[in-house]
């Protein structure tokens, strides 16, 4: 009776006990994943310092740390180098997979010719086709492009294509009562309806393009000034710098984080407002 | 419209020899059940498909913005706020929005949600959202609205109060309707004419006048005369389903 008396004073235990857990999550969300780097940090050091292991076959995470900041000159111009492939291709898939996508719906004819060449050329394994390129792209940088261009573009394409076709069919027709211009069905409904899709494959692609970046730069092989980090991995292995090694692969690891963690914030940002993926439940 | 019919594939026919004649200020119910082509005479009539044979003659200009559509979904765009949705109709005839504010701000006060212009659609509740349907059903000032079992969906107690709004608007508005339903009630308490439609082929049966003046308030709905009126629709529905049979 109480409660009923006074709504605003009591307290639901399930309630408590619920706002409690969620400042737990909250917590443990972040805590814990740094925790098992810690724990994951010293044990490598443990091992290594243990058993005496020499620097060329497991360097301690000390050393990679120490090689990381006296090679810093050197990895960081390849990580611009790196990071220049990666952004480049994901601008130009994100160009070709919308566009390709638009000219899909538009007309299923153009679908049905060339659909099947997106999915040949998603399935072939790009370091199959990388050699081939190099041989008659010229140009180093514009072969890089389009090798991780291979790789990033097909789940943009796939996913925007799905999602202009997946317009609610009730709105369509709506539309079309309206006397909607085909132009004004892709603008108002087509596009804002494939957004939500198209920001699942752009995440998809922004790692894509990245490993595309990577691997291209393996096959292309060649030195010099202008090289990337995956150059710089294959450099140390020559030379048996493990350190650097681990030092340039951190790097690699840690900008595919960093681009997976903007465009998850770009997607979040512009979803929020209305789509279902963006909004919390209240209960 | 005259001697329209529809036949889907091969030999469904889900239209036979409709004939109707809407005069402007009509308030039109189709009764029927199910399959009886209710759904379709109202896409033929938005012209989303085409008569197999026969024509559908119309003679008000059929201007942008005369015609409009309420579906059973409440169908709005999730992405835009509720002033958006009703900018819509506005949007596709190429009309700025600063010219017509006041006709967006007219429509969601009428609909009753004028302090809702902000919010998406997610936040409202289904008789809110059907509400901003039926605005942008209104805001062009349509000379016909269809509207196809536009309340199915909602509970009673919202349906009655639509219902009452819905006829206020039309008074307001002195729009055309035609209304898909399946509920003899509610074809009673809103129209002036019903036409009853039979299954397997569709087609019209029977057409019952209301002749009960506008405006209806709740007290029309629990007076002996609307019970006597539901009665005859009921009849001549349950008449139907056995030709359909």
């Amino acid at each position: 009776m109480t409660a009923l008396e006074s709504p605003g004073l009591a307290v639901d235990p399930e309630e408590r006990a619920r706002a409690k857990r969620r400042r737990n999550e909250k917590i443990g969300q972040w805590v814990l994943p740094l925790l098992v780097v810690i724990v994951t940090i010293l044990v490598w050091d443990r091992i290594v310092t243990v058993n005496e292991l020499p620097h060329y076959i497991l360097p301690g995470p000390g050393l990679v740390v120490e090689a990381l900041f006296e090679d810093w000159e050197m990895l960081s111009d390849s990580l611009l180098v790196t990071l220049r492939i990666t952004l480049g291709a994901l601008a130009i898939a994100v160009i070709g997979g919308v566009g390709l996508a638009v000219l899909f719906t538009q007309s299923r004819w153009v679908e049905m010719s060339f659909f099947p060449y997106a999915v040949i050329l998603q399935v072939t394994p790009v370091v199959s086709i990388a050699p081939l390129i190099f041989i008659y792209v010229e140009n180093r940088m514009a072969g890089l492009l389009i090798c991780a261009w291979i790789v990033a573009f097909f789940p943009i394409l796939s996913n925007t294509t799905l999602g202009l076709n997946s317009a609610d069919h009730n709105l369509r027709d709506l539309f079309k009562v309206y006397g909607a211009t085909r132009w004004q069905k892709l603008r108002f409904l087509q596009l804002p309806s494939a957004l939500p899709y198209f920001l699942g494959g752009l995440r998809i692609a922004g790692g894509l393009s990245l490993i595309g970046a990577v691997v291209a730069e393996y096959v292309a092989g060649t030195g010099g000034n202008a090289s990337g980090l995956a150059f710089r991995i294959l450099e140390a292995s020559y030379r048996l710098n493990i350190p650097r090694m681990f030092a340039a692969l951190l790097l690699i690891a840690l900008t595919g984080v960093i681009i997976f963690a903007i465009l998850s914030l770009v997607s979040h940002l512009l979803l929020r407002k209305w789509h279902e993926s963006a909004i919390r439940r209240e209960n | 419209m005259s001697h329209v019919d529809k036949v889907f594939g091969r030999d469904v026919v889900a239209l036979k020899d409709m004939n109707l004649d809407v005069r402007e200020g009509d308030f039109i119910s189709l009764l029927g059940p199910s399959g009886c082509g209710k759904s379709t005479a109202l896409r033929l009539i938005a012209d989303l498909i085409h008569p197999t044979s026969g024509r559908i003659v119309w003679d008000i200009a059929k201007e942008p913005g005369a015609l409009s559509v309420v579906l059973q979904e409440p169908t709005l765009m999730p992405w835009a706020t509720v002033a958006d949705n009703v900018y819509l109709p506005f949007r596709i005839q190429g009309k700025p929005r600063s010219s017509v504010r006041n006709d967006i701000a007219e429509a969601l006060d009428l609909v009753g949600l004028g302090t809702f212009h902000g919010a998406y659609p997610r936040e409202l509740s289904g008789g809110m959202k059907m509400r901003v349907s039926i605005a942008r059903a209104m805001v062009t000032r349509p000379k016909l609205i269809l509207m196809d079992e536009p309340f199915a969906a909602l509970d009673e107690i919202t349906r009655f109060k639509l219902n009452n709004d819905l006829l206020e608007m039309k008074q307001k508005m002195e729009s055309t309707v035609i209304f898909v339903t399946h509920s003899v009630f509610e074809s009673v308490f809103l129209s002036d004419r019903i036409v009853i439609m039979a299954a397997r082929p569709g087609r019209v049966i029977d057409e019952l006048g209301v002749d009960e003046a506008y405006p209806r308030t709740e007290d029309f709905r629990t007076s002996a005369d609307y019970a006597a009126h539901c009665r005859r629709a009921s009849d001549a529905l349950k008449h139907a389903m056995e030709l359909g049979q």
